[in-house]
């Protein structure tokens, strides 16, 4: 595993457990009640695009059906809303992780904010079906910002992997 | 060797492909979505998946809490002996209406027996604590930390001492959810105190709003604020008699709501924009800000509507569910 497929650098790989960990911590942050503040962004859905793109071996689908409605139920919203949304983004972030895994990471991340505007806008629909208005724009703020948040997101989640395989005790720094 | 018999090597048997799992799951998600939203047979998973992440949303509602309680610890001993201030005049207001209650209340007592009607019955109430709000940006909801177990069931009146704040959409087996007077999908039958004009009470929630409003409403989300002009009257007729400080209160025409809880006070009357006239008003109550709540329990139903001439059975009273549809349509 490396950062890029450009890069020289080898990662250890990743372990399961800091994947789901790091997918339950962003479930806990998506049920933060932040008041109705616009450009919030989807915890949830931004660290499944990212082991979707990083591990599509192991998460995939089922891990955002699963995650889907379980924050659809802590949200109140419609029962499927958030599943459909995030089981359609983890299928284009599974189907394009190897092109994505070729980029830098600032590239990889106009890869992902069309992929989490999809998933917004598949969610605006399905609220639409629902009977309820068409949200305003600020609303799509929420995407841009999680893509912006994508270069702080690579490195706090690779964070394990970049640990040497042997670590010397006597290395001055 | 024909075509049919190759088999791929273990190896690259990569199982269902992705193409058709999507579809799978996009069924399911699908027919999940209609059957709750259509049928409501998803409320008993969402019932367990509810119980199952409660603790988790008490942890994540922590924070939030926190931030609120230190504004509240470093808020000015001016604010807090002007709050005070309010509170004693506002006990004084009370208590000689208090007093008049207790001799009021025999009194009615008396009449009623004397008229023969039937006792009203006794509105029973639950004392509920606001555990945090839902974590959704186009809706108005909150959580209460009393349930079922504590007798709350739906459609309940949720006020706290200043008026009505929303209604129980939800029950859990320990919390509730009140969907707030402000959702843009919740309505409230109200009349103005002044001279019993009707009409029925939206909220505004987050609409489609033009352009230009939305730093406004920036600025009210970093003030944590619904700010004014969070609640519509419609269906008011342009030329009605109704002007900005009108008290609105609660009809009770609906069954649901008891009678004459204050419930709104009218900001602005646009009388230009059509037939009806385009009325924002504000709530009287905490709406956002109310952290104890009283539940009211069910008030009584209104008397059967009288019969028509054909001799077809009085239509049920009019649930406010039937309301919404009404403005969707």
């Amino acid at each position: 595993m490396q950062l890029s497929n450009r890069s020289n650098r080898l990662l250890r790989p990743a372990k399961p457990w800091f994947v789901y960990a790091s997918l339950f911590i962003a479930l806990v942050l998506n049920y933060v009640p932040f008041g109705y503040h616009p450009g919030i962004p989807d915890w949830v859905a931004l660290v499944l695009v990212f082991w979707c793109i990083r591990e599509p071996q192991h998460i995939g689908m089922g891990m955002g059906f699963f995650l889907g409605i379980l924050v659809d139920v802590g949200k109140s919203t419609v029962m499927g809303e958030h599943a459909l949304a995030y089981v359609v983004l983890a299928f284009i972030a599974n189907a394009l992780a190897r092109r994505i895994m070729w980029f830098p990471s600032l590239l990889q991340a106009l890869h992902v904010l069309p992929m989490l505007l999809v998933a917004q806008g598949l969610m605006v629909g399905v609220r639409m079906f629902a009977g309820e208005a068409i949200p305003e724009w600020d609303h799509l703020l929420s995407s841009v910002v999680g893509a912006a948040l994508w270069l702080p997101l690579t490195y706090l989640l690779l964070l394990p992997q970049f640990q040497p395989l042997d670590r010397d005790d006597n290395r001055p720094i | 060797m024909s075509v049919s018999d190759f088999q791929t090597h273990p190896v690259f048997r990569r199982g269902v492909s992705a193409k058709v799992r999507l579809l799978a799951y996009l069924t399911i998600c699908v027919v999940v979505v209609v059957s709750d939203l259509r049928f409501r047979y998803m409320e008993p998973v969402r019932q367990y998946v509810f119980t199952a992440v409660s603790p988790l949303r008490m942890v994540a509602s922590e924070p939030v809490k926190l931030l609120g309680n230190a504004t509240d610890h470093f808020s000015s001993l001016a604010d807090l002996q002007e709050e005070n201030a309010r509170f004693r005049q506002h006990q004084l207001d009370g208590a000689d209406r208090l007093l008049r209650f207790d001799e009021l209340e025999q009194e009615n007592a008396k009449l009623r027996s004397l008229l023969g009607m039937r006792k009203k019955t006794q509105v029973k109430s639950i004392a509920a604590e606001v555990l945090y709000s839902v974590p959704d940006s186009s809706s108005r909801k909150v959580i209460l930390d009393q349930g079922k177990k504590a007798g709350i069931t739906h459609g309940l009146a949720v006020v706290d001492a200043d008026g009505l704040l929303g209604q129980v959409t939800r029950i859990y087996s320990s919390q509730a959810e009140v969907t707030l007077i402000t959702d843009r999908n919740q309505a409230v039958p109200v009349q103005v105190e002044r001279n019993g004009l009707r009409g029925v009470m939206f909220g505004v929630g987050q609409g489609l709003q033009a352009l230009g409003d939305v730093p406004k409403r920036w600025q009210q989300a970093i003030q944590g604020d619904t700010g004014p002009g969070s609640l519509e009257l419609r269906f008011v007729l342009a030329n009605a008699d109704i002007q900005p400080e009108d008290r609105l209160v609660t009809s009770g025409l609906d069954g649901i709501f008891p009678a004459g809880l204050p419930v709104a006070e009218v900001e602005s009357v646009d009388r230009e924009a059509g037939a009806f006239a385009r009325i924002t008003c504000r709530p009287l109550g905490g709406v956002d800000k109310s952290l104890r709540v009283l539940v009211l329990g069910r008030a009584e139903l209104p008397p059967p509507q009288p019969k028509p001439e054909t001799g077809e059975p009085p239509p049920p009273p009019v649930p406010p569910r039937a309301v919404r549809q009404f403005e969707r349509n």
